[in-house]
């Protein structure tokens, strides 16, 4: 349900409501945070680059790398660099936070830190209204003081919390949510360095969190590594992600996917069959079927339904909407290339039909869910 | 057969063969069974040997140089001659102590100054240009610095980001020699954990779980998490083997793959 999450975040916040916000954690155990959070960082940034989103640019508030491994990032994936000075900036608290090398360059001549005209740097990172202030007029820099709107991502609370206590934090981060300008805001934290109240405060602020945990649980009585080497080497390269988005209304979802680290980023599948069978091992034996087979899951997907256009050659269109369909027919991202390159002749000598188009993140026909859930009224 | 035993070690750390671990932080854990020195002195005689050609910034808390200089010279590499031509920078901070047991600012100035020293020799380092091989900044004992600053452990880690910035802006290794059992469960989310999250390269040392053995003297894990800076991507890489102390160096193998 990454997708859904990275969804959201492109979406950005409807009239007179708090931005979306997520919360990425991680802990030791699983420790793939940094890379959940650059997955999310990639699909928002490429989402600006396209103009997809709601946010017109992104403002990150780096304390862990530094400004260029980011910009290195998004370039080896492919975002066109020339995009970056117009839409995206990058509050730099890595290279300088206590300003010990301003106060050194003072007393000696000092030399120039080369390639920082992407990046401001911040030196006192103890200074949270001053960060907000700055990371706000970062922002209505590159969108302007009208109704557009930006994004925010914050490399590490963890480090931040190190400079400020909890109370300034949590009011840094709602005040960025409750702000008109602010489409979005993500960040993570890693909550095995912090009490749980953190990690519940946080939450508490956020309409989405991201938790990974280990795919095989660590042995509390091992603590020796040598003792617990296959887990370790497991948990290193894979984790589970589990994503509870919240409602309106308070309904909570909860999802599990597994996340693989891949030679370039990451790989968010669904939970393995390996773990699938583990778990049905371990349910209790009971006389009818919790879960479908794979075949009975294989039929289930071939089911016509009436009600669903089937393509019969002609284009599916999946109408997420946002758009009027004329308007979508010439974004070609959203055309599936059609089989015979004839439908639309096809359709204009049509007799009116009423095709149902599904929804791209629709539910599942057989879902319990209330569908007038998302209703705005 | 012993050079190409270590390279057991070099190999999961992603060095030789043109690579270096430049740019990145190594944490080397050890505990009181298995010190964790002689990773260390491996990596001092590698970063100092005529092929890496690298400088070498060692921070000194807990050993002085004779000390080093003794035992890198069984290994095959004379100390003294480094120092003097400016290839191995060694900062004696044996007596270290900052003043002003309550006074926080007093502790900040302190971590300030000495991260200023390294700050400076690295820059005359890399004016002089043969740095080819790169810096490596090593701390020796980081629990050291945490009886110097009296348990402070904001100031230690704002010391640590300086010196990992530093890694970024002139591509220095930075290895970290640290303690994984004088913590409480408690204390060890402190420092330990926000070690581990800093590191991209984490060595354990450990005794086997069999107990003492004649010809295996501990393990080693070393887990290399993935890079996407300078050549390309690398993976995640997890590696564990054994290793047997010796008077000239250590031997690296693989669990069962000792010649007897």
């Amino acid at each position: 349900m990454a997708e859904s999450v990275c969804r959201s975040l492109r979406d950005g916040s409807l009239e007179g409501e708090h931005a979306p916000a997520l919360s990425i954690s991680d802990t030791l155990d699983s420790p793939l945070g940094s890379h959940v959070f650059h997955h999310f960082f990639y699909s928002l940034a490429s989402n600006i680059a396209a103009s997809k989103s709601q946010a017109r640019a992104l403002v990150l508030v780096a304390y862990r790398r530094s400004p260029s491994f980011y910009l290195d990032l998004l370039k080896s994936r492919g975002v066109d660099p020339s995009l970056f000075d117009k839409k995206l900036l990058v509050l730099d608290c890595y290279s300088d936070p206590l300003g010990w090398k301003d106060r050194l360059l003072k007393s000696a001549s000092g030399a120039q830190n080369p390639a920082k005209s992407l990046s401001s740097v911040f030196k006192s990172v103890k200074d949270i209204s001053k960060l907000l202030s700055l990371i706000l007029e970062l922002g209505q820099g590159l969108v302007g003081h009208g109704k557009e709107k930006f994004a925010v991502a914050i490399d590490s609370v963890s480090d931040m919390l190190r400079h400020a206590s909890l109370q300034l934090v949590a009011r840094l981060i709602s005040n960025l949510r409750s702000h008109d300008n602010i489409s979005c805001i993500f960040w993570l934290i890693h909550s095995d360095l912090h009490e749980p109240r953190v990690s519940s405060a946080l939450e508490y602020i956020s309409t989405m969190t991201a938790n990974l945990e280990p795919v095989i649980e660590p042995n509390d009585g091992q603590r020796r590594v040598s003792e617990n080497l296959y887990n370790i080497e497991q948990n290193s390269y894979r984790g589970k992600l589990h994503v509870h988005l919240k409602r309106r209304n308070g309904r909570v979802k909860l999802h599990s996917e597994e996340v693989h680290v891949e030679q370039v980023g990451i790989k968010i599948l669904a939970m393995s069959s390996e773990n699938a069978i583990v778990n049905q091992s371990l349910l209790p034996k009971v006389q009818f079927n919790l879960q479908l087979s794979e075949k009975e899951r294989d039929d289930r997907a071939k089911v016509v339904l009436p009600f669903e256009h089937q393509g019969n050659g002609e284009t599916i269109q999946i109408y997420d909407g946002r758009r009027s369909l004329s308007e979508e027919q010439k974004d070609p991202h959203l055309k599936v290339p059609s089989i015979t390159g004839k439908t639309s002749t096809d359709t204009s000598t049509g007799n009116g039909e009423i095709h149902y188009l599904r929804d791209s993140d629709d539910e599942r026909p057989d879902s319990d869910e209330d569908p007038d859930d998302d209703l705005d009224i | 057969m012993s050079s190409n035993a270590s390279n057991l070690l070099e190999e999961a750390l992603g060095i030789g063969g043109g690579r270096t671990i430049g740019g990145r932080v190594v944490l080397v854990e050890d505990c009181v069974e298995t010190s964790g020195a002689f990773v260390l002195h491996h990596l001092m005689k590698r970063v100092l040997s005529l092929e890496s050609r690298g400088t070498l910034l060692l921070l000194a808390l807990a050993h002085p140089f004779s000390h080093y200089d003794r035992i890198l010279r069984k290994m095959g590499c004379n100390l003294s001659s480094q120092r003097e031509s400016n290839r191995l920078h060694f900062l004696d901070m044996l007596r270290l102590e900052f003043p002003g047991q309550i006074d926080g600012e007093t502790k900040e100035v302190g971590f300030q100054e000495l991260f200023s020293k390294l700050q400076t020799a690295i820059e005359v380092i890399s004016e002089r240009g043969n740095n080819n091989g790169g810096i490596t900044i090593m701390i020796d004992d980081i629990s050291m610095l945490e009886i110097a600053a009296h348990g402070c452990l904001d100031q230690i880690l704002d010391f640590l980001h300086y010196c990992i910035t530093l890694t970024s802006e002139y591509g220095c290794a930075l290895v970290i020699l640290s303690h994984g059992d004088i913590y409480s469960s408690d204390e060890a989310t402190g420092l330990l954990s926000s070690l581990e999250y800093l590191a991209d390269i984490v060595v354990k040392t450990e005794p086997l779980a069999t107990g003492l053995a004649a010809d295996v003297h501990g393990q080693l894990t070393v887990l290399n998490r993935g890079s996407s800076q300078g050549q390309g991507y690398s993976m995640n890489k997890f590696r564990n083997f054994h290793f047997k102390l010796k008077e000239n160096g250590a031997e690296y193998f693989y669990p069962g793959s000792i010649k007897t």
